[in-house]
Parts: structure tokens; sequence; C-alpha cells
């Protein structure tokens, strides 16, 4: 039978579905007004399933159709060793929250921070600042990439930091060169919580926000070592319901 | 008094100050805000709660739900902003029966604390209010150093007046800048809204300075009660003992006077007796609280030592010790709140005020039990006592002095002493990790996390620091991190 998890997230739903331990789809979609029925529909065509649920919506997806639950955490522990036996460090970043997980070489969670309760460095604020550019968030990224010149950017919370944005603006500097700069913020605040849980092992960077190019480029660099990188890095957290359920059967 | 009167303002600004949340219920799935209207029995309550000087005669069992009693004609004869805080005790009724009566075989002898709550409001304040037609004057603190001890010899009553809902802090917010301590802009606001009837009944507040937020906010509380600071040191050399024992001899005096009586040896020697005797029955409770199975939940803990803040002391110990005689039993009797494979947690840091349960509530319904607080509001407060063998006036205050001294709080430095009883409450609790909760903007606490962390993976503790506030915005993200961490501890 196939194995499904479920990561219910702030922004979208992510679905991985294992069959003997093979990864054998993946999808997202939007989280919308009921999560519950959004996942609904996404596991429709995969019933019948065992299904297992992370994320925001995992104890509203239990009560409706999983079996199982585990947090985030947990889930990205599993999923980011499926891909990097050697793994020891996460940074996910996702729509609402940023975390960072050190392993054992077990492969057991140590430790793990996550942003309080506010959405600098986060998938959320990402997204606030293209637009406060006019950008969807590819060319945000690609924009990013073209330039070369500092822009200081001091704020790092979503409501100040977009002020700040209009009022680079009206001073006249680049959108290209405001997306470098609030890329290289957001880097810099994502190498504060790594140093500070301490880099072990090999790193892996998951979650949707792991696919703006540019920003994992910055990451690398000023951490100084390869990130590695899901092929689907938003699927990790999914993926690690269904091998934690895999697992127990 | 300085306050804007609810007559000047319009409908709408009325409705919108009628609505008080003192508390956010803070169910991990739930984020339903109650609002009721009030029950209208409150002049049943209050003919009640007059006669009644004791609040202790509720037996167990009884068919009539509970409640938390109105008093609106008490609330009006001090100048409460009655409108605005009617729409409280229905609301708190609410979150007290979900998160504690809600529980599955809870002690019996907790009926009495349940008792305390469905009083707060009306039979307790007409206690103080008696006390003080008595010539007993109120004092309120906000601090575990102010020594209660001298309180109680000059024949006052000692009220802790810590605010712990976020109902209060936009009333605060109107005057106070926004990113200080939740706890200080709660109780702040309390006061310049009128929405507390313990600190309407109080006749000074004797604050302290273990903190800028605290220390700055005094100087403008002054404005609308007396209020008196304390200074407490920062570091404990000789020295600052020097300076901590006048402190405590200018505070005598200033109780003295307000109380308009002299404290005599006995009298101290009497109070001191009263007080260790408090702290020692607190510390039997958290000790046979922390045998494995749990024969108490942590809230019902938790709500234990909130009271012990507003309630008189010598009934407080009775009932705490008739509390621990149940415990004696239930363990014996292998008679468990949970089961024995439960995780235990224990908690470090802040103090959790009343009505303040968020986290004890979301690490409970994620299947845990909490086993200890190193917090203001937990050990810190009865740890000590003090040595009773003061011969004179001069050596019964040095002697208490040096009980306050040993207080850890992280307002000192170097404050390493804390760090070593973490770990021995830690030890003595069973407990199988520890949450460091920190108030936001509590500076001191928020960095000394990063001690007890190393002090923590140096032993092989798992540890892990939150921050939090009074609103329920951030419950999502706490209780993953509270599953994140059981998992962690459940391997």
């Amino acid at each position: 039978m196939t194995v499904l998890g479920l990561d219910l997230g702030s922004r979208a739903i992510k679905l991985a579905a294992l069959h003997k331990g093979r990864l054998v789809a993946a999808t997202s979609a939007e989280s919308g007004f009921e999560p519950h029925r959004q996942a609904e529909a996404m596991i429709a065509p995969y019933q019948p399933a065992r299904i297992a649920a992370t994320g925001y919506g995992r104890h509203l997806a239990q009560k409706h159709f999983a079996e199982k639950v585990i947090t985030e955490i947990k889930a990205h522990a599993l999923g980011a060793r499926h891909h990097v036996s050697a793994c020891q460090t996460i940074l996910d970043v996702g729509g609402q929250d940023s975390k960072v997980i050190s392993l054992d070489t077990r492969g057991q969670v140590s430790q793990f921070q996550m942003n309080d309760k506010c959405a600098a460095g986060t998938g959320r604020f990402l997204e606030i600042m293209a637009a406060s550019l006019g950008y969807d968030l590819p060319e945000f990224a690609a924009a990013a990439a073209t330039s070369e010149q500092s822009v200081p950017i001091n704020s790092m919370c979503a409501v100040f930091a977009e002020s700040e944005v209009v009022s680079l603006r009206n001073r006249g500097f680049a959108p290209a060169d405001i997306a470098r700069a609030i890329h290289l913020a957001i880097a810099e605040r994502l190498v504060g919580m790594l140093e500070r849980i301490g880099l072990r092992g090999e790193v892996v960077f998951s979650g949707g926000v792991a696919r703006n190019p540019f920003l994992a480029k910055i990451l690398q660099e000023k951490l100084g070592r390869p990130l590695h990188i899901p092929p689907t890095p938003e699927i990790t957290g999914a993926l690690g319901a269904a091998l934690f359920l895999e697992a127990t059967l | 008094m300085h306050m804007v009167s609810c007559a000047s303002l319009s409908t709408k600004q009325m409705q919108i100050k009628n609505e008080i949340h003192i508390i956010n219920l803070t169910f991990p799935q739930r984020h339903e805000t109650f609002r009721h209207s009030t029950t209208g029995n409150e002049t049943i309550a209050r003919s009640a709660t007059q006669k009644q000087k004791t609040t202790h005669n509720r037996s167990k069992g009884m068919s009539e739900p509970f409640e938390i009693k109105a008093d609106t004609a008490l609330w009006a004869s001090l100048d409460m902003d009655v409108e605005r805080f009617k729409n409280v005790p229905p609301t708190l009724t609410q979150a007290f029966t979900s998160i504690f009566l809600s529980q599955q075989n809870r002690p019996e002898k907790m009926a009495y604390f349940d008792e305390m709550i469905s009083n707060i409001f009306s039979g307790r304040i007409q206690e103080m209010v008696d006390a003080k037609a008595e010539g007993r004057p109120v004092i309120g603190t906000f601090c575990v150093y102010v020594p209660e001890e001298i309180v109680h010899a000059a024949n006052g009553v000692c009220v802790g007046l810590c605010g712990g809902s976020p109902g209060s802090i936009p009333d605060a917010e109107k005057i106070l800048p926004r990113n200080i301590c939740p706890m200080v802009k709660s109780a702040f606001g309390f006061k310049v809204g009128k929405i507390c009837p313990f600190f309407q009944v109080v006749d000074i507040v004797y604050g302290e300075t273990t903190c800028d937020a605290k220390k700055k906010t005094w100087e403008l509380l002054n404005d609308y009660v007396p209020t008196h600071v304390m200074e407490i040191p920062q570091m404990k050399r000789e020295r600052d003992k020097q300076l901590w024992v006048e402190e405590v001899i200018d505070f005598k005096s200033a109780i003295e006077k307000q109380c308009d009586k002299v404290i005599s040896n006995a009298d101290l020697q009497n109070s001191i007796t009263v007080l260790n005797g408090k702290r020692q029955a607190l510390q039997r409770l958290n000790g046979l609280r922390h045998h494995t199975p749990s024969p108490i939940s942590g809230r019902d803990m938790l709500l234990i030592q909130q009271i012990a803040f507003y309630d008189e002391p010598e009934r407080f110990t009775e009932q705490v010790h008739l509390l621990c005689d149940e415990l004696d039993a239930r363990i014996k009797a292998g008679n468990a709140i949970a089961p024995a494979e439960t995780p235990r947690i224990m908690i470090s840091g802040t103090p959790m005020a009343l009505p303040n349960w968020k986290l004890h509530n979301i690490i409970e319904n994620s299947g845990a039990v909490v086993v200890n607080e190193e917090s203001c509001i937990g050990t810190r407060y009865y740890k000590d006592t003090i040595d009773t063998d003061g011969a004179n006036m001069t050596a019964m205050l040095e002697r208490l002095t040096e009980r306050y001294m040993k207080i850890d709080c992280s307002c000192f430095t170097p404050n390493d002493d804390r760090i070593d009883q973490v770990i021995r409450e830690y030890r003595a609790s069973g407990a199988q990790g520890i949450i460091d909760y920190t108030l936001q903007f509590c500076h001191s606490y928020n960095i000394e996390a990063v001690k007890l962390r190393r002090a923590c993976e140096k032993e092989g503790i798992p540890f892990m620091a939150i921050e939090s506030d009074y609103s329920p915005e951030d419950v999502g993200q706490l209780q993953t991190r509270v599953e994140a961490f059981l998992e962690q501890i459940q391997g």
C-alpha cells in the first residue's frame, strides 16, 4: 500500500508518496482557507493509503485522515537524512518560520531553534519584500543576482523593512540593489541562527525558500561550505512524515 | 483619579473598552475567545462572601458549577471601572473550568485552592477591605525580594501584584513603551485601567530595582498609588550586604509608619516563624510532587504557587499541609495524575503571574507533566528560610537579609549559584528535560539562558529556551516546539 506524508504548512500543503520505500510522487498546493479539504483532495488519487501528517495543520489532519503525526522538526530530520545520510545540520526556511536543527550521528534531534514570533527570515518576508519591489519570487532572486551594489538595510522586521524599502526607492536606489540587500540581510540572520546552534556534519537546506538560487549561493559563501539542496526542497517534511510512518509499519 | 472616566467616551469606545480579555485561552487546537455577559449573581455572591471569613468551606462534589464570583458593589466602592471589569469573572471562569476543572483524578484538597480562585475578586478582596477597616493596611509588592515577614510583623497584609494577563496591556501601552516586559505592562495597566481589585485595595505599593522596566515604571506608577522603592543591589559582596541591610531597615520603618505599629522583637520572631512555615509547607508540597509518577499536575502546582501571593499565610500553610497529607496517601496508594511513563518537564526562568497558565497548558496538553518551576512563582519563593537564631532586632534583620540574599534572580552578577540550583532541582524533580521560559524583553533571564544551556549541555540535560508573552498568537509555534522537544526526549 502507498504511504503518504503530508506537510500542512502555513502557506502550502506538501505531499510525498512512498511505495516500498521509494518516493513515487510529490505534489504541493496552497493551503487555502480550509487546509484539510485541500489536503483531502490531494490524497484522493492515492487512496487507499496510510497517512502521516506534520506541519502546523498536523492535528487537524489527525482529526480527519492521518493516523500518525510528528512535528516538523522530526519530519525534517528524517527527510533530510533520506537525501544526505551524513546530514547533521538542517536549515529549513518555510512560509511562516525558519528553523535550524542539529542532529547527532545517529540522526536523532539533539537541538533545534526556530525564529521567534516574527516573520523576519521567512518565506513570507521574502514574498512581502519582492511584492514591495514589484517582482515575483523568481524575478526577485534573479534581480538580486545581477546587482553588485551594497545598500544598507537595517530592519529585519517585515513591517519596518517594507517602509525601509519604500524609503530606499525614494532615495533613488535601483530595485535590483535593494533586492540584493534584502537577500544579504536574510542570509546574515540565517547564518547567525546556524552558528548559534553550531554547524556539524553535512548541511541540508530545505523548505520552499531553498528554491531561491541567489540566497543559496550567498549562504554557501558566508558559511564557507556547500549546502545540500534536495531536488524538491519543500517536500522534505512531507517525505519525513511518510518515512516515519513506513518505519512503524 | 487621573483617568478619563468611561462617561466621557463614545459608545464605540465603550464597547472596545468593555472587551477585556483577562486570559486568552491557549488550548492548542482551539482559539476561541469567550465573551460572556455578566451573570447577575453579584449581590448574592456578595452577601455570601461578606459573612464568610474563611473561604475553604466548599465541599467537593456539589452540583453547582464553578464560578468566579462577582461583587460589583465592592468593586464600585474601590473605584474600579466596574463596567469593564464585570466581564472578567465569566471569562476567567470559562478558562479556569476548561484548564483546571477538566482534569481527571485531581487531588480532592485542590477544592480549597479552587475556592480561592472563585473568591479572588470578591471574598478575598472583602477580607482585605475588612482588614483595612481593622487598621491593617494592605501593602502591594512585585517581587520575592520584598520581605513580607516585616509586613506580617507590622500586622499588615502583603499581596503580590504582578500582572499575568494580556487584557490590561493596551491600558499600559497608552503610556509605557510597547517593547518592555509584559508582566510590568500588565501590572501597570491594571492600575491605570482600574481593572484589578487587588491594586485598588492596596494602601501603598513597595517596588524594587530588580530590572530597568520595573524601576522606571515605579516612577510613573507613583502618580496613581503611593509607590515606594527598595534598592536591591546587583552584586552580593560584603558592601552590597551592608546596603541591603540598610534597605531592609528603611523598609521596616516605612511599613511601621504605614501600619502605625512599632515591630517588637517578638512580633518579628513570630512572623519569621509563620513565613518560614509557609515556605516549608511549599517545600514539602514540591518534594511530594517530585515523586514519579506525579501525584499532582503541574498546572495545579503552578496555581497553588500563584495563590501563595494573595492568600493569608497561616490559612494557606494549613491548607497546603492538608493537600500534602493527601498526596502522601496518593503516593502510597499508587494514585497518580498521569502514568509513570509520561514525560517529565521542568520549567526554569521568569515568573508566571496569575492568570498566566499558557505554557503549562501547552506542555500538559501535549502529553507531558510539569514537575518543577525554578521561578519566582516557584522554588525561588520558598527554597530558603530564615535562620531563627537572631537574638535581637539587629541580628534578626541581618538573618532575614541573608535569607533574601540567597534568592538567585538573574539581575545579579555573577549568578552562578542559580545555574547550580537549576541542575539540583532538575535532579531532585526527576525531570527529563528543562524548558527555560523568558518573558519577552526580560534581558537578564534571556541572556542567562545562554549559560544555562551550556551547563545543561555539559550535564547531558535536554534544554530548550523559549521566549514568549501573554498573547495567544504564538501558541501554534510554542506547541510545535514543545512537541518537538518531547520527541527529542523520547528519542
